[in-house]
């Protein structure tokens, strides 16, 4: 039920993360008792605090300004085209190879993230090991680090006089200007999304959990399967569709690397550009439009795991 | 961090069985763990460097010191110096309407804050393109009154304002949240203004987590690249930033160049990562910076 919702939805929503960090953590207990009680304080005495309709307005009128009222402009000026020319612009060939690297690279990228992910937040909370705090705060690099500066690095590693190009090269495998690059760069800005996920979920594990199976007979894989990667699951879940929507509106580490061939190595977002360089607004914005629908619905799916999540974590503590 | 501390598997000896792995799964485990980050993260950004410094530190200095990196320096500069604040009096609103107040369609108000978030960049640039373009609502307007906004710094500060929107406010919102309102009822009960409530009660208590928003917002919007790229028109000296700056020299084949620009954006993702951990382990004093968000 889950899992074919999130296959869809571009953006980047490195923030969705803190919302689901914000919402778990230890204050936990305390933000609910604090937020009911100031909710009844609140229902008997209205607004004892002044600023609300200031602050409340002046929110809206931003939103609208920076937000909301741009965005509309991509779904009006795509109102132009009737259903059938729309339909034509958005399922053209070159438009739906963009789809199928964008998505499957997407796809895969997460994949790896998923798989990746959860091996180094297990390392990360459950072993020491020297340089243990230096890597844990590295792992944020791809939130931290400028698109454009990962493309290039990318590109110049995996190029055929690259490091990493000039060994792969001889295995008959070449990465940079094919799809593989795109596979590279997204699996790159993806890699923090599954770590940090996972990785309260694992700090926040009881261990008699794992106590209790293993003094029932559980092996220590048995014990990971049948305890622990179910309590993880939804974290997991979140992570890769988290990064599934990042990879999907990604363009500065792409494009450096990708080589940017149509119908081989273009991603959607770099269609939009070529098409808007080509002076056609309609038809990047009906694209546009087509990616903006998958990113929401994608963000409503996040925003359901997120609270599957919670639920998780809150039935265990 | 502190719950994780007695599970630390010893380091010689002595381990228990039931709830830990033999030393050699635990040792192929950090092993794999550490070679995938090594290569997908640690190489990349050691390459940044080492391509910046190949020809030497003088054609490195010569690169950033360039008139049209200086400009773009400068460029970057000022962008996040006006979307910053921007987003910050918003974060600041934002949450203090959500948190202190109760009305409906809060959560929704909530999502769409978030929107930015999971719009591609590109599109974020775009979008501005069909209001301001020339094509756009208002181009014919802005051509009359000779106003230049898409393919101009105006273009730039809206596209990097609406990727970094919703970074403030999400991290004062669950925040404020959490603090409820009690302290504020007191003091407005005992004949403090708002503004002074605000300034002597609620923002020291949200300081740390405002900090934390505000590096945040700023890493990106210095390092905004996909949004900007497409309002930007990419004229040196005029509308480059950093990242277009470097884009423009790799493009040129200008590698050390590119890279030395490159470098400096690697810098700031350097220190807002140092920032981030100084930060996250002051804010509320209990959390691990891990678990908070990028």
């Amino acid at each position: 039920m889950i899992a074919p919702t999130m296959v869809a939805d571009p953006g980047d929503p490195e923030a969705k993360l803190a919302a689901r960090n914000f919402a778990r953590p230890p204050p936990q207990a305390t933000d609910l008792a604090g937020v009911v009680a100031s909710q009844s304080v609140r229902r008997h005495q209205k607004h004892v605090l002044p600023g609300f309709g200031l602050s409340l307005g002046y929110t809206l009128v931003y939103l609208s300004i920076i937000v909301l009222i741009p965005l509309s402009a991509a779904f009006i000026k795509t109102a132009q085209l009737t259903w059938p020319e729309f339909t034509a612009v958005v399922t053209a060939p070159r438009v739906m190879a963009s789809y199928r690297l964008t998505f499957g690279a997407s796809f895969c990228a997460a994949a790896i993230n998923t798989v990746f992910g959860l091996l180094v937040a297990w390392v990360l909370v459950r072993y020491r090991f020297p340089g243990r705090s230096l890597v844990d705060a590295l792992v944020d690099l791809p939130f931290a680090l400028p698109t454009a500066v990962a493309g290039i690095a990318l590109a110049g590693l995996f190029s055929t006089n690259g490091w990493f190009g000039s060994l792969l090269a001889p295995l008959g495998i070449k990465v940079a200007y094919t799809p593989l690059g795109v596979l590279v760069a997204l699996t790159f800005i993806g890699l923090p999304f599954v770590v940090r996920t996972v990785q309260p979920v694992l700090e926040e594990l009881p261990r008699e959990l794992e106590e209790v199976a293993a003094t029932l007979g559980a092996s220590r894989w048995e014990s990971f399967r049948r305890v622990v990667f179910p309590i993880v699951l939804p974290a997991l879940l979140t992570g890769f569709a988290l990064a599934f929507a990042r990879a999907i509106g990604e363009y500065g580490s792409v494009i450096f690397i990708a080589g940017n061939m149509p119908m081989v190595s273009e991603i959607t977002p770099l269609l939009i550009i070529t098409k808007l360089e080509q002076y056609d607004f309609v038809g990047a914005t009906a694209i546009a439009v087509v990616m903006l629908v998958i990113s929401f619905t994608l963000l409503l799916a996040i925003n359901a795991l997120q609270a599957w999540t919670r639920r998780r974590q809150g039935a265990l503590t | 961090m502190n719950m994780a501390a007695p599970f630390t598997a010893p380091a010689s000896g002595q381990h228990a069985t039931g709830t830990s792995e033999p030393w050699v799964v635990r040792w192929l485990l950090i092993s794999v763990a550490l070679t995938f980050l090594t290569l997908f993260l640690f190489v990349p950004l050691g390459f940044v460097f080492y391509e910046a410094l190949k020809k030497g530190i003088g054609v490195y200095l010569a690169a950033i010191t360039d008139p049209d990196a200086l400009d773009a320096i400068r460029l970057t500069l000022l962008v996040a110096a006006i979307a910053v604040p921007l987003n910050l009096v918003f974060g600041v609103a934002a949450a203090w309407s959500i948190a202190k107040f109760n009305f409906v369609g809060k959560n929704v108000l909530i999502t769409l804050i978030d929107l930015p978030f999971s719009v591609s960049p590109v599109i974020a640039g775009l979008i501005y393109v069909l209001i301001f373009g020339l094509q756009g609502w208002f181009g014919p307007w802005l051509r009359e009154h000779d106003l230049k906004i898409i393919f101009a710094v105006p273009g730039i500060v809206l596209a990097t304002t609406f990727v970094t929107f919703p970074f403030v406010a999400r991290e004062l919102i669950p925040l404020m949240q959490a603090q409820g309102t009690e302290q504020e009822e007191a003091a407005t009960v005992l004949g403090a203004s708002g503004w002074q409530t605000f300034w002597r009660i609620t923002l020291p208590n949200v300081k740390w987590g405002l900090l934390y928003g505000v590096i945040l917002c700023n890493a990106r919007a210095m390092g905004e690249f996909g949004a900007v790229s497409v309002v930007s028109g990419h004229i040196r000296g005029a509308t480059n930033t950093l990242p277009l700056q470097a884009e423009i020299l790799y493009n040129e084949y200008q590698f050390s160049a590119a890279f030395a620009v490159a470098s400096l954006l690697a810098m700031l993702a350097l220190v807002t990562l140092a920032l981030k951990f100084i930060v996250g382990q002051h804010a509320d004093g209990r959390q691990h910076p891990s678990e908070r968000r990028p």
